[in-house]
């Protein structure tokens, strides 16, 4: 009731007419909230900075991943190695940037797997108006109730071996960790995309396109998509987040990449035995991991605010 | 109340069925003999090899091998470890309350920061205090937890030795002694469960209060004169309670992981680092039920959590 | 005429939204004697609630904010009130009853607690005796079986038996003044006309003041001694209801009498409804002079120059247009 009275007043507000006919573009509105939530926008640097070097530093610092040097072993960054140098003598920061490239694809691939099975699932349980739905997001539930880790675990631990014998070891651990990361985070979108289907299916629109006739796969690519993308777009932030911190997990526990293959979390596995003499080994792998998902997280706040409009306070 | 009861136990069942045909899934899918491995390894007698085979009946129908694989699970038989040679279900057992103790002090200290600095947050929106709260949320969860755990072993005993970073079952001391190492070698790998829980917990806690303290009644309370503190306490914190008591046992599966985690770096001895050990040493019996027993304790927490939101909201226990 | 016992004097409440600030509230004056029935009506989104929330300082702040004026109660200014001073005078001298019984009760107490609440709180009873003090007032506002039903969440309720909760509970601690905001609103019309039923036998029992917020002209025709008519956050007329219906002066007052539907008229003289045609302007920035312009049949140039202030026109009508007031003010 308190609240209600400036939501009500500037409910008005809208309904009356405009004295300037403003441009009105949803996206640039978006874009105006996103810019206000501060920290998201520094956030939007961080993260650039951190792809941008990751993927185009490689071919300033030009310094082989596995070249090794016992001579150099385990020091602390210097102008010959600016990140220091591990138990082999192995440059950090091309082994860093390296593994940026490993770890942020695999995220992004994740993501992407998760949203796809995700948005199908979640539209599919909505559309479908039998026991399709109520049994998907039986289904949903299920698998979001299940210890993510464990099973994740579970996974790599039967197929490992016999993908990268398709795939070779590098190919195999890839195509295993995006699979497994991916195919366990596909709930929170599923259940987002059926709220929206839920939700929008009764709207004006679609009960016209409804009435013109159109079918229902062209209802749901043409009408409602569009609409649910804002909070899809704001669960695929979460989780590429989410996504680099289970690969480097798994990795952490010796359970994802090989030593050949240094993601971040391999590097982090690697150096947690010489954290006495070495602490830079495992400080670099670390803040990285850690700025990337903080960045990505403020960045999904902000995207919040902008594209979810009913949950800004 | 009942009846409500009787409702979430039945809805249970269907899903630890569900979750057991995953497992069993999986499982089957798996490339391959899961046994393969261990004729090579060394430690498998060739009759254990064998007993296996036949227990499992590799070659029977996939249905009937579920149902077997299901009666086992059920009657607690989860076979016999290769690697410890001990029954699967002692390993567990012996496991387990150590793992449960962590994962239970750590939500307790989580709820102890989280409560009352969500509530505080809440009740002044985008004050400096809220700021700071949200910031430290977020750098919480985004903070990942293996990597907070190196950096507590950096700072409390490699820098200034203040504790152990190794986790000790055999303490050699009695009374009071033996009881401050516990809580010594404990409080590290709890804080690193808690500073993760309670980042999201407090972020949560927030929203939650926000979405209450602008309702009707909290209006209605004001209006009566009760002052803000009873205000906030009795007709505010009580009902926003109500989602974060099932956001606390919803966080269960995912804190598994992070105990799986923290056990591994401060070396617990609990089912988090049994299930490493044990697909290190490819002792599949051990790893299937490990995966199990904790999704068991996840619909189980459910159940909990069910029970307590019916506990909470009179209008689900007498509606 | 006895003492005023509450006097709103050029209340100003504010909110800040992200599009500028709602002037919600833009210099309101009202004066509420002892005993008396004052009904505030306007449409939807005139000020009216925040008017009655700012009376107890009920408005969220931020984003609102009282910016001006004075709320006197008994001649003592609330505005810089100390908040446990301010909740002494809540429930125990001025009451309030909300527009939504469905949401204004707390679906985890039962309706017993949260009534004995404010009983124990201003008149310190015990347990027992809030309990017993609890019961009798249900059964004050007619809901059967009283004793056992005190006992009850409010989902066992209905919206009706909810709101006789709302109004039990407000009259509890024996207020002076009585704040009904829409009341009956969200009610079904069977359950309207007992409503307004139960709160006039109240007020001949308790004798209080009442407030009676509504955008209903029939509801205050029945119920009120005194009108005050609210637009776009000012008073625009002000007369006892006799007066009010039989000579309404300000253009808005007279089209908001035509849009109450007869149904004695509308059988016989196939008349049509009228509305008033347009919307509540906005309240950001709003133009200068009069806020109803826009609106008007009989604006002319002058309107949009100031803001018509609200002048005696005698025999206590008060009116707030330059049609009436002849000419601009100064």
């Amino acid at each position: 009731m308190v609240g209600s009275i400036p939501a009500s007043a500037t409910a008005e507000l809208s309904a009356a007419p405009r004295s300037k006919a403003k441009q009105f573009s949803p996206w640039l509105d978006a874009w105006r909230r996103f810019r206000r939530h501060r920290l998201a926008l520094v956030s939007t640097v961080v993260l650039s900075a951190i792809v941008l070097s990751v993927l185009f530093m490689p071919f300033v610092w030009s310094v082989p991943i596995n070249e090794i040097d016992f001579t150099a072993r385990l020091k602390g960054p210097s102008p010959a190695h600016p990140f220091g140098t591990d138990d082999l003598g192995q440059d950090l920061l091309s082994r860093m940037l390296y593994g940026g490239r490993i770890s942020l694809a695999v995220a992004f691939a994740a993501m992407v797997v998760a949203i796809v099975v995700g948005t199908i699932i979640g539209a599919i349980a909505g559309m479908s108006r039998g026991w399709v739905g109520p049994a998907l997001m039986w289904l949903t539930d299920l698998f979001l109730s299940l210890p993510p880790l464990p099973l994740l675990l579970l996974v790599i631990y039967l197929f490992r071996d016999s993908l990268k014998s398709v795939f070779g070891p590098e190919g195999g651990v890839f195509i295993l960790i995006v699979l497994v990361v991916g195919g366990l985070r596909w709930m929170p979108a599923a259940r987002l995309v059926r709220a929206q289907f839920l939700s929008l299916r009764e709207k004006e629109f679609v009960e016209a396109a409804r009435a013109l006739g159109a079918s229902r796969l062209r209802q749901v690519i043409r009408h409602i998509l569009p609409n649910a993308l804002g909070p899809v777009i704001v669960a695929a932030t979460v989780d590429v987040a989410a996504a680099i911190i289970a690969e480097s997990t798994l990795s952490f526990l010796g359970l994802g990449f090989p030593p050949d293959i240094p993601s971040w979390g391999r590097i982090l596995f690697d150096a947690k035995d010489y954290l006495d003499i070495a602490p830079h080994w495992a400080m670099f792998p670390g803040v990285a991991i850690f700025l990337t998902v903080l960045s990505i997280s403020f960045i999904g706040d902000g995207l919040r605010d902008a594209l979810d409009p009913r949950k800004v306070m | 109340m009942g009846q409500y009861l009787l409702k979430r136990l039945l809805i249970a069942i269907p899903s630890i069925l569900g979750i057991s045909v995953i497992l069993f899934t999986v499982l089957a899918l798996a490339p391959g003999d899961p046994f393969e491995e261990l004729a090579t390894n060394p430690n498998v007698p060739a009759e254990v090899r064998e007993m296996l085979r036949q227990k499992f009946g590799l070659d029977d129908p996939v249905a009937i091998r579920y149902f077997r694989w299901l009666a086992a699970m059920a009657q607690g038989d989860f076979g016999f470890s290769f690697a410890s040679r001990i029954d699967v279900g002692d390993l567990i057992m012996q496991r387990l309350p150590t793992t449960l103790i962590i994962i239970g002090l750590a939500q307790l200290i989580a709820l102890a920061i989280a409560l009352p600095v969500g509530v505080y947050a809440a009740t002044r929106p985008y004050s400096i205090f809220d700021q700071i709260a949200s910031t430290f949320a977020f750098v919480g969860f985004s903070l990942p937890p293996f990597f907070t755990g190196l950096l507590l072993i950096l700072v409390f005993s490699i820098q200034f030795d203040w504790l152990p970073f190794v986790y000790r079952a055999d303490i050699e001391a009695t009374g009071w002694r033996w009881f401050w190492e516990h809580v010594r070698q404990a409080i590290m790998p709890v804080s690193v469960l808690a500073l993760f829980l309670a980042a999201s917990l407090t972020r949560y806690v927030r929203s939650s209060v926000l979405d209450v303290i602008r309702l009707d009644y909290v209006t209605t309370a004001r209006a009566k004169g009760l002052g803000e503190r009873v205000v906030i306490t009795k007709h505010v914190v009580r009902n926003a309670l109500i989602p974060v008591v099932t956001l606390v046992f919803l966080q269960l599966p995912a804190l598994f992981g992070g105990a799986i985690v923290t056990e591994q770096i401060f070396r617990i001895p609990g089912i988090g680092s049994l299930l490493i050990s044990s697909i290190l040493a490819n002792d599949t019996p051990v790893v299937m039920a490990v995966t199990f027993v904790s999704a068991i304790l996840v619909v189980l927490f459910n159940l909990i959590a069910d029970i307590l939101y019916g506990w909470l909201d009179p209008r689900i226990s007498y509606g | 005429m006895s003492e005023p016992l509450l006097e709103i004097r050029d209340l100003k409440t504010h909110f800040a939204t992200d599009n500028g600030i709602v002037r919600a509230v833009d210099g309101v004056d009202i004066t509420i004697r002892r005993g008396e029935t004052v009904g505030v009506v306007g449409e939807s989104g005139c000020g009216k609630t925040v008017t009655a929330m700012s009376v107890l300082k009920l408005i969220a702040m931020p984003p609102g904010r009282i910016v001006d004026g004075q709320i006197l109660w008994q001649g003592r200014d609330l505005i810089p009130l100390e908040a446990d001073e301010l909740d002494d005078i809540r429930a125990k001298d001025i009451a309030m009853v909300f527009q939504e019984p469905m949401t204004s009760l707390n679906p985890v107490y039962t309706i017993g607690e949260q009534i004995a609440e404010g009983l124990r709180r201003h008149e310190k009873l015990s347990r027992r005796a809030a309990l017993e003090r609890t019961v009798e007032m249900l059964r004050l506002v007619q809901i059967a079986n009283a004793e056992k039903r005190v006992h009850d969440y409010p989902h066992q309720f209905s919206g009706g038996m909810r709101q006789r909760v709302m109004i039990a509970m407000a009259l509890s601690c024996s207020p002076k003044l009585l704040i009904a905001d829409e009341p009956t609103t969200a009610l079904d019309v069977t359950i309207q006309a007992q409503i307004l039923e139960l709160l006039a036998d109240m007020k001949a029992r308790f004798g209080m003041a009442v407030m009676l917020i509504t955008h209903a002209m029939g509801v205050v025709a029945e119920t009120a001694q005194r009108v005050v008519v609210m637009y776009a956050g000012r008073v625009i007329e002000e007369a006892p209801v006799d007066e009010l219906f039989a000579n309404p002066r300000h253009p808005y007052t007279q089209g908001l009498i035509r849009s109450i539907p007869h149904i004695d008229r509308a059988a016989t003289t196939k008349k049509r409804l009228e509305a008033i045609p347009g919307v509540v302007p906005r309240l950001i920035d709003p133009a200068p002079g009069c806020r109803f312009a826009p609106r008007c049949r009989f604006a002319m140039p002058a309107c949009r120059l100031a803001t018509p202030a609200l002048r005696d026109v005698g025999g206590g009508h008060k009116v707030a247009c330059i049609l009436e007031t002849g000419g601009l003010p100064q």
